[in-house]
C-alpha cells in the first residue's frame, strides 16, 4: 500500500457483451500529481475512468478513495466522496438548456449554502480563470467546442475540488485551443494543489504536463513512469505509442470490413 | 362535436334526441376526455421526455449530474412524474370543458336543438362519480406515460438513432397501455358502479 496514494485501483475487471475491456487493472495515484492514463482509442480509458467515479461497477476489485472502497460505500457517503470530485467530460457535457453562467453555477448552489453575492463571485472568478466570462450568458448550443471545454473545466472546478478528471480534454480542438486547455489545466493545478487525473491519447501534451503515466493496452496496464522514462522507454509498445508509428505490435485494423 | 352529429343520427330515429346532452357529457367525461387528452399529451409530453432525457444520457448530461453528487432520478425524473400525474387530469378537465362547448354548439347552433333540453340532460344524467371516474383514469394514465416515457429516455443508449428509436417505442408503449389500462380501468368501475 502506497502511503500517499489518494486513488487506488485493485484487480480492476469490467466485460462488455464477452469482450474484457479491463482485465485486473492495478495502479496508484499519487495526492497532488498529475496522472496522465493514455492509450489508443478504444482501450477502456473512458471505462476505467468511468469507473474512477464510480459510474459504472466493475465485474470485480475495487477503487479505494483514501482507502475506502467507492463500490461498496452507501449512495450517501459516495455523493459525499463525489463532493470533492470535478470532471471534465469528452464533450463537456454542459446542461444545455442552461447558460454559461448557470452550468458553473450550478454544482455550487446544489451543494454549497452560499449567498447569491458569494455564487456570483465564485462563478466570475472561474469564467474569468478559463477566460470565458464575457460569454456567461450563452446556452452551450452556442460555443464552439474549445469554449464548450472551457466552461467544462470551469465547472469541474467550480467546487475547488481535491480530485479532477478530465476524459480526454483536447479530443477534436485545433493545436492552439489544444495548448490553451493544458495551460489552463497546469495553471489550475498549480492555484488549487489537486490531483489531477487525464485520460487522453494527445502524447504530445500529456508528456509535458504530467507528474506520472500510465499506459493501458488490452485492458491492462502495460507500461507507468514519469514523463521521461515514457518517452525515453524501449518497450516496443510505449515506443510506437510515443512515436505515433503505424508500424509495432499496436495493430490497429484498418482493413477489417 | 363530432359525437354530437354521430349521437344525434342514431338518436333521431328513436326520438331521442333530448339525450344528446348527455350522452356527449357522459361519454367525454368517463371515455374520451381522459383517453384522447392522455393520447395527445403522450405524442406531444411524453415523446419530449423521452427525447430530452436520451438526449442528456447520449451527451453524459446525466453522468455530470451523478458526478455531481445530484441523484439524476431525483433531479430529472421524480419533478416529470409528478407535473405529468398532476396535470394530465387538469388538462383533461379542460379538454371535456371545450368538448361540452362544442357539442352544445353543434348541437344548438347547428341541428337546432333546445338549449334547455341540452343542459338538462347534462344536468340530470351526469353525476360528480362519472367526472371523478374519468379524473382518476387521467391520474392513472399521466402515471403510465410519464414512467414509460422517462425509462425509455433515462435508458437510451446509441446517439442520435437509440434516441429516435426510445422515443418510439415510448410513444407506442405508453398509447397502447392507456389503452388497456382504461379497458380494465372501465371494468372496474364498470362493476363497481
Amino acid at each position: 500500500m502506497d502511503a500517499a496514494a489518494i486513488i487506488r485501483v485493485e484487480a480492476l475487471v469490467k466485460s462488455y457483451e464477452m469482450q474484457r475491456i479491463l482485465d485486473g487493472i492495478q495502479f496508484s495515484i499519487q495526492k497532488g500529481s498529475i496522472t496522465t492514463i493514455m492509450g489508443v482509442s478504444g482501450a477502456g480509458k473512458s471505462v476505467l475512468l468511468r469507473h474512477l467515479i464510480a459510474l459504472e461497477r466493475p465485474d470485480s476489485g475495487a477503487v479505494y478513495v483514501d482507502e475506502e472502497d467507492i463500490f461498496s460505500m452507501s449512495w450517501k457517503r459516495l455523493n459525499r466522496m463525489r463532493r470533492r470530485l470535478g470532471v471534465l467530460f469528452q464533450d463537456a457535457a454542459l446542461f444545455d438548456s442552461l447558460s454559461v453562467w448557470d452550468n458553473v453555477a450550478f454544482p455550487i448552489k446544489e451543494h454549497r449554502g452560499l449567498s447569491r453575492s458569494q455564487i456570483a463571485q465564485r462563478v466570475e472568478e472561474k469564467l474569468a480563470m478559463v477566460g470565458m466570462l464575457r460569454h456567461r450568458a450563452k446556452l452551450p448550443a452556442e460555443l464552439s467546442g474549445g469554449m464548450r471545454k472551457r466552461v467544462g473545466l470551469a465547472r469541474a472546478l467550480a467546487m475547488d475540488p481535491e480530485i479532477v478528471f478530465f476524459d480526454e480534454p483536447t479530443t477534436g480542438l485545433d493545436p492552439v485551443t489544444r495548448a490553451a486547455i493544458y495551460r489552463l489545466i497546469r495553471h489550475a493545478h498549480d492555484a488549487t494543489g489537486g490531483t489531477f487525473v487525464i485520460v487522453s491519447h494527445d502524447i504530445e501534451g500529456v508528456l509535458e504536463i504530467s507528474d506520472e503515466l500510465f499506459m493501458l493496452w488490452n485492458g491492462k496496464i502495460v507500461a507507468q513512469g514519469t514523463p521521461e522514462q515514457i518517452r525515453d522507454s524501449s518497450d516496443p509498445l510505449v515506443h510506437q505509442f510515443v512515436t505515433g508509428s503505424a508500424e509495432g505490435p499496436i495493430d490497429v485494423d484498418m482493413t477489417s470490413s | 362535436m363530432v359525437s354530437v352529429l354521430q349521437g344525434y343520427s342514431g338518436l333521431h330515429r328513436y326520438g331521442a334526441e333530448s339525450m344528446i346532452g348527455a350522452t356527449v357529457a357522459l361519454g367525454l367525461a368517463r371515455e374520451l376526455g381522459p383517453v384522447l387528452c392522455a393520447l395527445m399529451i403522450i405524442g406531444r409530453v411524453g415523446s419530449a421526455f423521452t427525447a430530452e432525457l436520451g438526449s442528456m444520457r447520449n451527451t453524459q448530461q446525466i453522468d455530470a449530474l451523478a458526478s455531481m453528487a445530484v441523484e439524476p432520478v431525483q433531479y430529472l425524473v421524480a419533478p416529470r412524474i409528478i407535473a405529468a400525474t398532476v396535470s394530465l387530469p387538469i388538462l383533461t378537465m379542460i379538454f371535456c370543458f371545450f368538448g361540452m362547448v362544442g357539442g352544445y354548439w353543434v348541437a344548438v347552433a347547428y341541428l337546432g336543438l333546445d338549449a334547455g333540453m341540452f343542459l338538462g340532460g347534462v344536468r340530470y344524467y351526469l353525476a360528480v362519480e362519472d367526472v371523478a371516474h374519468g379524473l382518476t383514469k387521467s391520474v392513472a394514465f399521466g402515471l403510465i406515460f410519464s414512467l414509460i416515457a422517462c425509462s425509455e429516455g433515462y435508458h437510451a443508449r446509441g446517439g442520435a438513432r437509440g434516441v429516435g428509436l426510445a422515443t418510439t417505442r415510448s410513444v407506442v408503449v405508453s398509447a397502447a397501455l392507456v389503452l388497456i389500462g382504461d379497458y380494465v380501468m372501465t371494468s372496474l368501475m364498470f362493476h363497481h358502479g
